[in-house]
Parts: structure tokens; sequence; C-alpha cells
């Protein structure tokens, strides 16, 4: 072994012997600096016969070359392991909790009015909206309900002072969202009175309603969910298709079965109640009531200024709270009222 | 309508079993809401004769019996009922037996052997009678097992029926039905005249024809008013759930249940003079057998005598005229008052009747002259007594019209979705004993006096419906026109909206549209402006008694029932609808109902979590809240008063200059209230403002370089900031981009009575670079305003 090699032997053991970047600079300073040991060598050829200048300095470039990568190699190891260090100090505890706001919720029976607006309307229907103060001629007389009608005892209303302290009749609040269909279809004609052949009316309208009853399975106010199809060829078929798809649709239950059965209510003929079963879960067999249906009765459509002869139509009315709670498995009704954040906050 | 399937056989016997025969009324529309067996749950019970009685040897109330219940050998019972005695039919349990809530087994009754148990009704759950053993007929075979001897297997059903089909409120009705839809005949009860005895008769006078256009009438004297109803009546009426009270009553029940038609018994005795059905003479009052005295309304028809009111006519019955134990000559009465004459009659003075329920639906109009002679054959068959001639009473033009109603077959198919032939419809008419005229493939349908729902063709389009059944119409997918509904980037729907507020951490609730009175003085604004509250005439709760015209109340509610439940932080909203009298008339309704959205926040403004202060939710976290539902928008907030809040930290919300609603923190008054604790921070929005949205307007992006330049200024303690920004706002220059408030501070290195008020400003020209001389200038020119208009310094 020359003295070059054992130069570049000696050089690769101080960088190795090295551990701190700033240090290496200085350790490199003695081999490559300006007053370092290959740097006097290569000002040294000069005094070289000419002859031996050549080879000397390749074999000094040499070793110089050897010395710098292995400085750049330390280098590079030494960077690493100081940015390893630097990660490992920089560790977190990744199983901390995150910091920031949570979300809140939506009210159950909000999600399921969002449902049920966001499946009628990908079959073309509408959101429409009523007061809850109405009047006695949208709630009973339009419906084909007039005063003393049998069918006004099945709703027990809510009445209105006036400021003598004696009961209004002509207002109310209203037992049904059924008054919207009179508003709807009132507001329909008269937009499009122009045309020959009105376009369909398709449109829900869910809101809140009101009756005089309140136990574990009725609340003074509660919510509804109508439904109205009008157009110049609408059926019963039509209807039983629409509503029986749709309760399929909302409980994600193809085999979910749905019966319709006769029924009455003014407003509507031939009027039916809509049962549903389940065929799994804690309601599995039993047939459950869930909605009134029928088709629009030629009055209400007259009183909505809509010609029975030339449309016909189907309303539907279903209790979107009824819904929710055999969707969750929610067993009182009273909960949706009563503001309880730990039931809330679990419908995230 | 309950009646047992016992009854309803006896008229029509389709080959269904019992649950076929609910499911097919059920689906015809006659809603089989219950059925349940007319005895209770137990076994083993035989009749058994008492062959002899004995004392008990180690027992005073004991007796050793024998018994004899059909087997070679008697059987030896312990027993300690008062009326047990040798001879007596009665019920024994034997071994094994199974009674409600007991088993029988053999056992040692003071140590003498009993094989079983002779029962009370009580003990058979067929009554509350416990005063002994239930005596049997001297005649029951004995050994017949006693659910057999009370035919207790019977079923009661009980039918949930809708309004129209007053027709189905008899048995009759209902075998009618029963047939139509199976085919089976009906075996309507053989009724014939019944021939009079005496010549007695009242005159009866129709003063209010259109109450009451048709009456018969009939004396019968010298009836047994104490004879025992006949047992198979008086199962039949109590298992159609009306009481037995005594064989004359009973009657008049039994036939209404059978034929449908209401009957009024009076004592003969008290009457004077003619029958008149009249409406009430000025102030006149009547005592009903319900022991209520009333004061009919001018529109209610009466039934009198010449001297008196005796009842309300097709409603119930007067206290003094009526039957009674020492009655011997009686009146009955069948008639046929109007829907219209009787609805809601009762219901005014708050009770019902089994007569006024029938009458306001409708009751066959030519059912009355039946039905007395129904009601005086049995009545003769079981108490005696000479019948008069009925008397009837018709004012014909009175009577409802039965007029024909036009069906067309090509419109049945298409309202139903179906192909419907014309003799299938005539077929399913004539089964409903309409009666049917065909014309080509049309018909003229007249409808029977039993039927009230049938008036125009959708009527017979529902009957056709019902018969064909309505599992047999498809269900089919509708056919429409494909058109694309509006999708508008100029609004958002209500729902959007609530998810935008759930996402910034506020829970929705529902609560009640009817509220407090004091939530009403204590939280809404225009309670404070003297509006009086929109009062409930009939609350379900008095703390429910007035329409709401602010959200805040029920907020405030939520979160005391929500501290009461141990839950600190709440943020929660409502979006819902208040009211107010409108003067302006309202949309129909004259009053305004505006759909608000609401929001409250109570406890730590962030939930406890490491590394977060704790601090609690302030004005400018729900200031925050605001600004970003009605973002990009910008809002002006106006220093306000608001009778639910904080008057310093209250704001009113103003959008383009217009009232968009409030926001503040809950009146300390109200917190110590309401024992609140913390003040929660509160906004009310009106939801129309919150649903438009701006269509994005693109504005270039400049190329060149933004310079920021930070300006501090000193300024007196009270200066808010919105007029210093809006002045600061209004001397920009094109190259202002933004002027933010980055720093508020108020302490050290200022005086006592002095603020620093730090704002970014971002300049920039979308055509070139800017120059620091045209920067520097715009900054000493906000300076120079800072100081002329506010009173500020330069912040050393």
């Amino acid at each position: 072994m020359n003295d070059l090699d054992q130069l570049v032997a000696q050089a690769t053991a101080d960088f190795a012997a090295t551990s701190e970047l700033a240090r290496l600079e200085e350790v490199k300073a003695a081999y490559l600096g300006k007053d370092g040991s290959l740097t006097a060598l290569l000002k040294g050829l000069g005094k070289l016969p000419p002859e031996e200048r050549k080879s000397a300095g390749a074999t000094i470039n040499l070793a110089k070359t050897q010395v710098e990568s292995a400085l750049a190699a330390r280098r590079e190891a030494l960077r690493v392991a100081q940015l390893e260090a630097q990660l490992a100090a920089e560790a977190l505890d990744v199983t901390l909790p995150g910091r920031g706001q949570p979300r809140g919720t939506l009210h159950p029976v909000m999600r399921t009015l969002d449902r049920i607006e966001q499946l009628f309307r990908s079959i073309g229907f509408e959101v429409a909206d009523g007061p809850e103060i109405e009047t006695d001629w949208h709630n009973f007389t339009a419906l084909n309900t007039p005063e003393n009608h049998p069918a006004r005892s099945m709703h027990d209303t809510f009445y209105l002072l006036d400021d003598a302290g004696k009961v209004r009749e002509d207002v109310l609040l209203r037992t049904h969202t059924s008054p919207v269909q009179i508003r709807t279809m009132l507001a329909h004609v008269e937009k499009f009175k122009h045309l020959e052949h009105m376009p369909e009316i398709r449109v829900i309208c869910p809101g809140r309603v009101y009756r005089v009853d309140s136990d574990a399975t009725h609340s003074p106010m509660f919510h509804q969910v109508e439904g109205l199809w009008v157009g110049e060829s609408v059926s019963f078929a039509d209807l039983k298709g629409v509503v029986a798809d749709f309760l399929r649709r909302f409980f994600e239950s193809d085999d979910l079965k749905v019966r319709f059965r006769p029924s009455f209510f003014p407003f509507t003929e031939p009027s039916a109640e809509i049962d549903v079963a389940f065929m799994s879960g804690p309601m599995e067999g039993r047939w459950l009531e869930i909605a009134g249906c029928g088709m629009v009765h030629p009055n209400v459509l007259r009183f909505g200024g809509v010609d029975p002869e030339k449309y016909s139509g189907f309303a539907f009315g279903m209790g979107p709270d009824r819904l929710t709670m055999l969707r969750y498995g929610i067993n009182d009704l009273r909960l949706f009222f009563e503001g309880d954040l730990r039931f809330l906050s679990q419908f995230q | 309508m309950q009646f047992p399937e016992s009854w309803l056989r006896a008229l029509v016997n389709p080959p269904l079993s019992t649950d076929e025969l609910c499911h097919l009324l059920t689906m015809a529309g006659l809603e089989v809401e219950e059925r349940r067996s007319a005895g209770a749950d137990f076994s083993g019970v035989v009749v058994a004769e008492v062959l002899s009685v004995e004392k008990h040897p180690d027992a005073d109330k004991l007796k050793l019996c024998s018994v004899n219940v059909g087997e070679s050998t008697p059987l030896q019972i312990v027993c300690g009922a008062p009326n047990v005695a040798a001879g007596m039919k009665v019920p024994c349990a034997r071994g094994g037996a199974k009674l409600p809530g007991i088993e029988i087994k053999r056992a040692k009754v003071r140590g003498i052997e009993s094989f079983g148990m002779l029962c009370s009704a009580r003990e058979l759950g067929l009554s509350d009678d416990h005063g002994g053993l239930l005596p049997l007929a001297a005649d029951a075979p004995v050994g017949d097992d006693i659910r057999r001897h009370f035919d207790l297997d019977d079923q009661l059903i009980t039918l949930k029926l809708t309004p129209n089909r007053s027709d189905c409120l008899s048995l009759l009705g209902i075998a009618r039905e029963l047939s139509a839809l199976t085919g089976a005949p009906l075996l309507e009860p053989e009724i014939k005249p019944v021939a009079a005895v005496v010549a007695d008769t009242r005159q009866v006078v129709l003063d209010a024809p259109a109450s009451c256009p048709r009456y018969c009438g009939r004396i019968i004297r010298g009836v047994d008013a104490g004879a025992a109803t006949p047992e198979w009546m008086k199962r039949r009426i109590e298992r159609s759930g009306i009481r037995s009270i005594s064989f004359l009553v009973d009657v008049t029940n039994y036939v209404m249940l059978e034929l449908g038609q209401p009957l009024h018994a009076f004592d003969d005795a008290e009457l004077s003079g003619a029958i008149h059905v009249r409406l009430p003479k000025q102030g006149e009052q009547l005592l009903l057998l319900n022991e209520q005295t009333v004061t009919p309304s001018t529109d209610t028809a009466l039934i009198a005598d010449d001297e008196k009111p005796l009842a309300m006519a097709g409603v119930m019955g007067g206290e003094h005229s009526g039957i009674n134990d020492s009655t011997r000559d009686l009146f009955l009465e069948s008639a046929f008052f109007p829907p219209s004459a009787i609805a809601g009659k009762a219901r005014a003075l708050g009770f019902s009747s089994d007569a006024s329920h029938r009458y306001e639906r409708g009751v066959d109009f030519e059912l009355q002259r039946r039905a007395i002679e129904r009601a005086t054959q049995l009545i003769v068959e079981t108490c005696g007594g000479q019948p008069g001639p009925v008397v009837e009473a018709v004012s014909a033009p009175n009577l409802p019209e039965r007029k024909p109603v036009r069906l067309r077959t090509a419109r049945a198919a298409k309202v139903l979705g179906i192909a419907l032939a014309a003799e299938r419809i005539e077929s399913i008419l004539k089964g409903l004993g309409l009666s049917v005229e065909r014309q080509g493939d049309d018909f003229l349908i007249t409808p029977p006096s039993f039927r009230f729902d049938i008036e125009i063709e959708e009527d017979l389009i529902e009957e056709i419906a019902r018969i064909y059944g309505y599992d047999n119409i498809p269900s089919q997918p509708p056919v429409a026109r494909m058109a694309m509904m509006p999708a508008t980037e100029h609004s958002r729907t209500p729902m959007s909206v609530r998810r935008l507020v759930a996402a910034r951490d506020y829970h929705e609730v529902v609560t009640y549209s009817f509220v407090e009175a004091a939530w009403e003085s204590d939280f809404s604004a225009t309670h404070a402006h003297g509006v009086v509250p929109i009062v409930l005439a009939n609350p379900i709760a008095s703390q429910m008694g007035v329409m709401r015209s602010t959200l805040i109340g029920g907020l405030v509610g939520t979160l005391m029932a929500n501290r009461k439940r141990q839950t600190e932080r709440v943020r929660i909203f409502e979006l819902g609808r208040c009211f107010q009298r409108d003067a302006g008339g309202g949309p129909g309704t004259g009053f305004f109902q505006p759909l608000r959205l609401a929001g409250l926040a109570a406890g730590s403004a962030l939930p406890e979590q490491w590394g977060a202060t704790g601090a609690r939710v302030d004005f400018y976290d729900v200031k925050g809240d605001v600004e970003a539902l009605f973002a990009p928008r910008r809002l002006d907030f106006v220093k306000a008063e608001h009778p639910a809040l904080h008057p310093g930290r209250c704001a009113n919300v103003f959008l383009d200059g217009r009232p968009a609603g409030v926001v503040g923190e809950l009146h300390p008054r109200w917190v110590q209230k309401y024992e609140l604790g913390t003040a929660p921070v509160v906004f009310e929005l009106e939801l129309n403002k919150l649903l438009v949205t701006p269509f994005p307007s693109y504005v270039e992006v400049s190329r060149f370089p933004a310079v920021v330049r930070d300006l501090a200024l000193v300024v007196p303690h009270g200066q808010t900031l919105a007029p210093l920004l809006a002045g600061l706002r209004a001397a920009a220059p094109a190259i202002v981009r933004d002027i933010a408030l980055f720093d508020v501070y108020h302490g050290k290195g200022l005086g006592e009575s002095e603020k620093s008020l730090a704002f970014r400003i971002v300049m920039q020209d979308t055509q070139r670079t800017l120059e620091d001389a045209e920067v520097d200038a715009v900054i000493a020119d906000f300076l120079a305003i800072a100081r002329r208009d506010f009173n500020a310094s330069l912040r050393a």
C-alpha cells in the first residue's frame, strides 16, 4: 500500500469517526481544504518532472475523488441520521383524539322528510307548502267535508279565539296537510289557464298538523306528508304503483308487503288505507296502518278549479313520524318533541 | 260496531273460517278492529249436579259435596260457597282444569280430599259476581263442557266502520254486505205484521216534517215490565257490547242491533194527547235520561205530547216519560230523522248515543214499520200485552231522494286503471242490492233506501272496486311525459339550510307551535310591541295555550329540559312557523305565518377536549355561525333591544338593508327565572332571507403581486367597529381589495379608555405592479380619515 492509499483510508476512517455534520466539514478541510493534505500534494505536482507529472497527477486526482466520494457518503449518512432523529423526536401520539367542532344532526323526522322528498323528486314531484293556521274552507269545506259532516268528528280540531274571547269559526289549526292540495290546484290552474292542456300537477306537501289528542301514540302536533298527482289519465292502479314503490324504496325492502284496503275519506273516492307488513324484524308479519289515499273526489277537483271530467288524480297522506318510528325502531312518539339531546344526537 | 260471530252466521253463513271471514270484511272496507272469544280462557269445566251436601268435619264454613259430572262415580268436592245446595246445577272444574290464573289439582282441604272445584261466575271470568256458585238451568245437561254450554268460543268481532257505511251499523246490514261479497244467501229474520188487539192509538203530528218525515207509533197495553229477557237475546245484546237492563229496553236495543232502526219506548201513562214532532219553544228545557237538563237549540227536533216535551228526537229520551218496572202500557216509537236534523246535536251537548250515532250517518227510511212490527212481535212473545194498530205519519216530500246515478263502464275502467266488462259491473252492483238499469255499456243505478253514500258516479266506482277487490287491481308504475325538474342556483331549500346549521354543530329540535303565554311575554318582540298573542280556544293544556310568535321560547324550554338531564353543552336549532295577527289579511287566513330559523348555544364553545381552552360560547361565536349561514353575502349588525335579550349584547341583523333577524345573549333576567345557570346565546332569522343564494359573479384574478399593510389605530374605548370600517371602505380607492380587522387590544400600553383596532389592508391592481408611493398614500389617507372622523391615532 502506497502513501496515497493510506491517505484515502485515513480520510475515510476520519469521516466515519465524525458524527456531526459541522465537524465533518472541519475534518474535510484537513484533506481537501486550502491547506489540506491532498491539496498540498496537488500543489506539489508542479515540482515534479514533466514526464512524471501526468501520471502522478492522475493518481492524486483519483485519490481526491475517492476522498470526496467518501465524504459525500458520510455526509448523506449523517443527514439521514439527523432527519431520523428529528422525525423520532417529532413523533405524535396518533391515538389522541382530533380537535374541533363535531357536527350536529337533523331531527330524525326531518331525515325521513328529506328521504321522502328525494324519492318523490326522482319521479318528478315538487315540494309545496301551506299555512298552518288555515281557513275552515281550505281545511274542510273545499275537501268535501261540509259543516256537520260526520267526518269532521274524525278530527278533533284546535280552534282560535277572537279578540272578544269568542271561538272563531272561520279559521283553525290545520288538521291535515290536505288543504295544500286545494291551494296547489288553484295556483296551478291559474298559472296555466292559457293552455288547453294543463301540465300535470305532481307535488308533495310536508308539514306540521294539529289535533286535540295526546298520549303515547298521539301528539297534539305531528307531521304529515300529502301527495297529489293530477293529470289526464291518472288511475287507481297508478296510485297503487307509486305508493307501493315509494314504501319499498323508503324502507329499502323489496319484499315489504303493501296492501290497500277500502276506507273512507270525504276528499277521495275510491279511498284506501295502506297497510304494510315487514318480512323480518320485530314487526314481522304484522299489518301496520301507514297512510290513507284515494282518487281525488270530483268535488275537491272542482273546488281546486280542475274539471273532473277531463282530469283525474290521486292523493295520499302519510305520517312521517310513524315512518320514522318504524324505520329506526323508535317506540315512543313523544321522543320527537322532547328535544332530548341524548336521543337526537344519535341521528348523525 | 261489536257483535258475536254466531249472530252474523245466523243471518248469512258463507263457508269461511273466522279468520277468512274477518279478512274478507277488512278487505271490503269493514275493518275488523278487534276479535276475541266471548269467554275468558279456561278449560276442563263441565255442567255438574250437586247430589248431596254435608258439613266438613273440621271446618265450619266448608261443606263436603258429592257431585255428578257425568261419570260413573260422583266426585267428592270440598266447597265454601254459601249457596251450595243439593240438587242445584253448577259449573265444576275438574282436576287438571285451567281457570283464568289458576290450575285445579286434586288437593286435601282441611284433611279431606277434594277432586275439583265448584265455580262462581267470576272464577270463570264470566262476570264480576262472586256471591256464590253460578247456578245453571235445571235442564242443563250434566257433563256438558261449560264453554259449549255458554257458547264461550263464539268470537266477538268489532268493526271500525267508516262514517259512510251507516248501513252496516246493524247485523242485517253486515250480513247483506257479506252475502254480496260471497254469494251466500241472506237469511233475513221473518217479520210479520202483528195484528192489533186493542184499538187504542195516539195521533202523530209532524209539525217539523223536515226533521222527521216518517214516524210510526203504537200502543201496547198490559205488558209485564218485570219479564226476564230471554237468555238468547240477553247474550246477543251483551255480546254486542250493550248492557242488559230490562226486557223492554233490551228489545229496543235488540231490534236496533238487528235491523239498524233505533226505537224508543215511552210509558204511555205519562203521555197526554197526541204525539208531536216539533221544534222547541222559546227557552224550553228537557231532562234527559242521562240526567242532563238541556235547553235544545232552535233547530233541534223534539218529541212532545200536547203538554210537554218528551224526548230529544233521534238523540235521547226524556227522564220523565221513559219506561220503568211499573210500566203497564207502552208507546213504541220507530221514526226516521234525516242526518241533517241530527248531525252534531249530541256532540254539541257533549255526549253521543247509539241512536244519534246511527241517525246522523243515515238510517234506512223505509225500515220503520218493519222495525216496530219486529219489536212488537218480540214483546208480545215474551211479556204479553195487547198491541194497538201502528199509526204512521209520513211527509213524503221530506223523505230522502234516491236519484238514479249514471255509471259509464269506460269511466270506471279509466279511473281504476283496469279493463272492466259491463257484465262484471252489472253483477257486482246487483249483488249489492242496487237497482240496475243497463243502457248499452252504461248503467242507471238507483241506490236503495239503506245506502246514504251513493250519489255520484265515483260512489259506484268505489263500490265496484271494493267488490272487485283492491288486491285485484294491479299496482302499476305510472306513465308520464318526462321533463326535467328545474334546478336553480339562485335559491336553496329549507332542507339544505338545515344541513348547513347541523354542520355547525347544532342539533335540530321540533317544539310545539303552541306555547305558554309567559314565553310570549318574555321572549317575543311582537308581544313587547303590544301585539296580543293568538289564543287557542281549546288548548290541550294551559301551558300550550297561545300560538308562538317567536321560536326562542321553545329553544329555551328545550335548554331547560336538557339541563335537567345534566346535559351542560346544548346547541340546538329549530326551523318552523311563527304566528302573528296580520292586519293586512295575510295569505287568505288573516295571519302572518313566516317560517323562521332559530338557534341556541349554551355551555362551552367547543366540546370538552384536550388542547382547547373550554371557553364558554359567546356572542361572537354565534354571530360567526349566523354570518356563515348567510355567506358569502355580508350582513350588517346593529345594536338593538329585544325583550328576550341582554340589552348590551343584542343586534338586529340586516341583509341588504332589510331586517333578517336578531342575535344576542339571553337576558340575565330570564337566565335567572328559567334557572339556566349560564346565559345561552340565541339567534332567530327569517328563513326566506336564507333561501336566496347569490349567483357567483366572476371577478378577474390579478397576476400582479398584492401588497399587504397593517394599520393599528388607537380609538376611544366606546368606538364601535362598523362606522370606522365603513368610513375606511368608503374612502378606499379601487386598488384596495380588502380591509379586515385582525386584532382588538385593550390593556397595557394603552390608556384606560382606549383600545386598539388593527386592520390588514390588501392592495392590488389587475394591470400593473403597485408602487410604494401609492400604497403609502392610501395608508396615510386612511389614517387621516380615522383621525378626523373617529378621534383615532396611530398605535406606536
